[in-house]
């Protein structure tokens, strides 16, 4: 039991640390950045520590469990009523090691940061909290808790550190892209929310804990009735069409590591919470709305390829990229069954991963030059050969080269779309196809071609960025090479969800 | 009849009033050098009542079957007490620079203090009606305090004109029910509604309704809510600070009691009402909100909203519904208080209240922008910040209750709500100073916004302990 106080630890450390780092003094900027740092890595080992110290097949259907008595028998709560129950299976283990590694190199290519950069650490270890919590919380009023948590520091986060974008005929505010995301993602609470009180309700245990809630038979009716709150609420997170123009938005304002977090984990919370709340709590629910979830994950992954493919400005392309491949999450869920399912829970995490780089170099190159537009530049490999390295491991991943992580992932989709829904497979291999057009013509025009006399005097990224971009890198190859090291942890829970057969 | 007429039952509020009465006494006869104690002079002899307050709890004891000293009652007293001694110190340098006799002010506050608590210790309708009218007496003189603002003289007419009506309204609320049930003792009210002696008949539905009604009116319930807006404008700062904290805190109070100890028997019949208006309070006064420039305009309207949650807990009448009601309420007024004593303070340092005048707090006065965004957060019903979890609790327990709709839109004004904090957050965040550098803020209102600010997370983090605490004071109620 002692070990489940590593997960509290991961909640614990970021949120001690933020109250930590108001006790410096904000004009110390370098001490804030150390300590920051020590608090990333911190997290990032306890992730790693996590993810390989968890047994495949060890019976148990969490491990690292703790459980801390928060209330009980007062109001209409009864024993247990709400617990600060941690734990993780399968699906957890990577999920917690995808925010390990993400957090950590956000630290890292937040180093740069000058502005108020304590207040910006206090902000991003928050939000750093609040998704562990998610993905290790076993009761429902503390998943939620941890879920609004995330959302907390968004506003500020990207309102002071983000920036605006310049169109030609309008701007588009930091502001108003704060805001919009804020708004749509508190939106998508609601019905989570009211699915909440109407499954409290409705099992009538005096228990939020998620376990004993699972072992509730709920009626067919009911089941059908609320699944579509947690599935559009968690799918407002997970960028579900029509629910995504926040994130293409949201992710441009945001300072780079918080479109790092955001993107390439936040966004995982919904397809995880369609996950827990959807799948395990309400199966037959889910067997009679996933048709629907297909229809909408396969519009995400066309219509968001399409629209990265019209996007000039880097940061725009990957974050419509971010919605493409959050599709083949939400198809792969959709297939309800185990190759499918490991499939997007892959995607989760390779998508977590490799938009992470994309957004460390969109970063790195937006500094120095000012300017997104892919356009402007060309042959940027000359003076910057890492840069575009980095940039081109993330592209391939991206389009799914073999190798890479992203390749394992969208192949375990799709075998498991063909399977389920032979039409829709072959939309999502389409999606596959566009993408890598605009990736392919992204790197095409950015840093390859004629070299541009105007950015002779960008320079290497700085050694901070290469440290994180590296991490990153490091991670899409072991997926890439070692895909089993993921598939072990993550099909053995998936087979105990019920439904997927 | 065998009256119990211990009147040792009354010492706090006996000490309340000598102590209002010491307060512009010593204002009048003692040098002008201590006129800046009198607030610290008032806030120590309440905290010294809230200790001698602390005396009855666990004791259960009524005066003339008037009012009803339990938990309940002291829970309340304390409460109030305490609310009353914070508003106080947050006047301090309101009062010192911008109005005159503050001897009477902290007076009247005094005296308000002891209408709430009655209103919460009542169990006969016209005990009821007479702290309630104490409280609103003293709130009348309060509100057109500042003498030479226009807008804080047309605050107190319209409040003293609308106040007298409802007032009027809830009398003959009372006549008609005392007619139907033969009684003005909660308890025999409710034996004779539940033993069915009294026809639920029209008359007394037509009492209900006037009384909820009379009792809108003072808690500021859609429709009934005309004058918050414009009473919360014109009044001093402080002063709007205490009427949304302490007399909405009293207001719910006094219904907890009556529709607990009273109309519990018909629940079916007046439930859809207050749902109804439940529903409608907290629709509009979110809405209405958005479309506000003024700041304490804006926090009458979200307090309007913050009724409409409560209201939830009356609909939903139950023991769980009224526990977690009380939670709530202990929340909002714990970040309310800290919301208006930032604002305060700010007003004290540029005597500007406009939305846009926030611009730049983050800059020249950083502990209270972190401050006031957090209770705004709280508010807004944020993790981490005591709004989350009474709001989930009091939501969760009007669904228990089949009121699930009812919760769902409390969930989707909450959301409304987050975009006009949102608001002043940007402005306090996000947009640069009309000035720069750092303003200074005095030690004391620094030590109690953190006191607030910590009593917030504690409530957000720990609640355990109050829940527990408003569990065992709720038990008290349903008695009958």
């Amino acid at each position: 039991m002692s070990t489940g106080y590593m997960l509290a630890a991961l909640i614990g450390v970021p949120l001690f640390g933020a109250l930590a780092l108001t006790a410096i003094p904000s004009r110390y900027r370098d001490v804030v950045r150390v300590f920051s740092a020590a608090i990333g890595f911190s997290l990032f080992g306890l992730a790693l520590y996590i993810f390989f110290a968890y047994q495949v097949a060890n019976g148990d259907a969490y491990q690292f469990e703790l459980r801390w008595d928060w209330i009980e028998n007062v109001g209409f709560l009864g024993d247990q009523g709400i617990t600060l129950h941690l734990g993780v299976d399968g699906i957890g283990a990577p999920m917690v090691l995808l925010n390990g590694i993400v957090g950590f190199a956000g630290v890292l290519v937040s180093w740069k940061i000058d502005y108020r950069n304590k207040d910006f650490f206090i902000l991003f270890f928050v939000l750093l909290s609040g998704v562990f919590g998610v993905f290790t919380s076993l009761d429902l009023f503390f998943w939620f808790f941890f879920y609004e948590l995330a959302v907390l520091p968004m506003y500020l986060l990207i309102g002071v550190w983000g920036t605006s974008s310049v169109f030609p005929t309008f701007v588009r505010t930091k502001e108003y892209s704060a805001l919009k995301l804020v708004m749509y993602l508190v939106a998508g609470s609601v019905p989570i929310f009211i699915g909440i009180f109407a499954v409290f309700v409705e099992a009538d245990i005096g228990t939020f804990d998620l376990p004993a809630l699972y072992q509730v038979e709920f009626s067919e009716n009911f089941q059908k009735a609320f699944f579509p709150l947690f599935l559009v609420g968690c799918g407002v997170l997970a960028g579900l069409w029509p629910f995504h123009t926040w994130s293409p938005d949201g992710h441009v304002a945001a300072p780079t590591a918080v479109s790092m977090v955001h993107a390439g984990v936040l966004m995982k919370l919904g397809a995880f919470g369609i996950i827990r709340l959807g799948m395990q709590l309400l199966p037959e629910g889910a067997e009679f709305w996933m048709p629907a979830l297909m229809v909408l994950g396969t519009t995400n992954v066309i219509y968001g390829a399409i629209s990265a493919t019209a996007q000039s400005d880097f940061k725009y392309m990957v974050g419509y990229s971010s919605v493409s491949h959050m599709g083949y999450v939400l198809m792969g869920l959709a297939t309800m069954n185990p190759i499918g399912v490991n499939g997007a829970v892959l995607q989760m995490f390779s998508h977590g991963i490799m938009t992470g780089l994309m957004f460390a170099m969109v970063g790195a190159i937006y500094d120095q030059a000012h300017t997104r537009e892919m356009t402007a530049f060309g042959g940027l490999v000359k003076n910057m050969p890492r840069f575009a390295a980095y940039f081109a491991i993330a592209g391939l991943c991206s389009l799914g080269l073999p190798g890479l992580s992203g390749f394992i992932a969208e192949f375990n989709v799709f075998v498991g779309t063909f399977r389920t829904y032979p039409v829709f497979g072959a939309l999502g291999i389409l999606g596959a196809a566009i993408t890598a057009v605009y990736i392919l013509r992204m790197l095409a025009v950015a840093f390859f071609g004629p070299f541009n006399e105007r950015w002779k005097d960008l320079k290497e990224m700085t050694r901070w960025e290469q440290a994180g971009g590296a991490l990153l890198i490091a991670f899409i190859l072991l997926m890439g090479v070692f895909p089993s090291l993921f598939v072990d942890h993550i099909s053995e829970t998936v087979l105990q969800i019920p439904g997927v057969s | 009849m065998n009256l119990n007429l211990d009147y040792s039952l009354l010492t706090p509020e006996f000490c309340l009033a000598f102590l209002a009465a010491l307060v512009p006494a010593l204002d009048l006869f003692v040098p002008r050098v201590r006129k800046e104690w009198l607030p610290y002079i008032a806030a120590a002899g309440l905290l010294g009542i809230l200790g001698l307050s602390l005396g009855w709890m666990n004791k259960e004891s009524d005066f003339a079957g008037l009012l009803h000293f339990d938990n309940f009652t002291t829970f309340f007293r304390v409460f109030f007490i305490a609310i009353t001694a914070t508003v106080c110190i947050a006047s301090d340098q309101f009062v010192r620079e911008r109005l005159r006799h503050p001897g009477e002010y902290y007076g009247l506050l005094i005296l308000s203090t002891i209408g709430a608590i009655y209103m919460a210790a009542a169990r006969e309708l016209l005990t009821a009606y007479i702290s309630l009218e104490l409280l609103s007496f003293s709130l009348y003189v309060l509100v057109s305090y500042a003498k030479f603002d226009a807008r804080s003289n047309e605050g107190g007419l319209k409040y003293i004109l609308l106040g007298a009506f409802s007032s009027a309204l809830f009398l003959y609320g009372m006549s008609l029910i005392y007619g139907t049930t033969g009684s003005t003792f909660y308890d025999e009210i409710a034996a004779s509604l539940s033993d069915g002696t009294a026809d639920f008949d029209l008359a007394l539905l037509m009492g209900l309704v006037l009384v909820v009604t009379g009792l809108g009116f003072k808690v500021a319930a859609v429709p009934f809510h005309m004058w918050t807006p414009d009473a919360y404008e014109g009044a001093p700062l402080p002063i709007t600070a205490y009427l949304s904290v302490a007399s909405k805190a009293a207001g719910f109070a006094l219904l907890l009691r009556l529709f607990a100890g009273a109309f519990v028997p018909v629940l079916e019949d007046w439930q859809w009402m207050i749902a109804g208006i439940s529903a409608a309070t907290m629709i509009l006064g979110n809405l209405v909100a958005l479309q506000q420039h003024n700041i304490k305009r804006l926090l009458a309207y979200s307090s309007i909203g913050q009724v409409g949650f409560m209201l939830m807990g009356i609909a939903a009448l139950s023991d769980e519904a009224a526990s977690a009601l009380i939670l709530h309420l202990t929340g909002y007024v714990v970040t309310n208080l800290a919301v208006f004593i930032c604002i305060i303070q700010w007003y004290n340092l540029t005597g500007k209240e406009e939305i846009g005048d926030f611009r730049g707090m983050a800059e020249r006065t950083p502990f209270l922008a972190v401050a006031l965004a957090g209770a705004f957060f709280s508010l807004a019903g944020m993790p981490l910040f005591a709004g989350f979890l009474t709001k989930f609790i009091l939501f969760q327990a009007a669904a228990e209750q089949d009121f699930l709709w009812l919760a769902a839109i409390a969930v989707v004004m909450s959301l409304v709500s987050l975009y006009y904090y949102l608001m002043v957050i940007k402005q306090m965040y996000i947009v640069e100073p009309e000035e720069p550098g750092r303003l200074h803020v005095p030690a004391v209102v620094n030590a109690v916004v953190f006191a607030l600010t910590v009593g917030i997370f504690y409530l957000g983090i720990f609640p355990r302990h109050l829940f527990e605490l408003v569990d065992n004071v709720t038990g008290f109620l349903f008695l009958s």
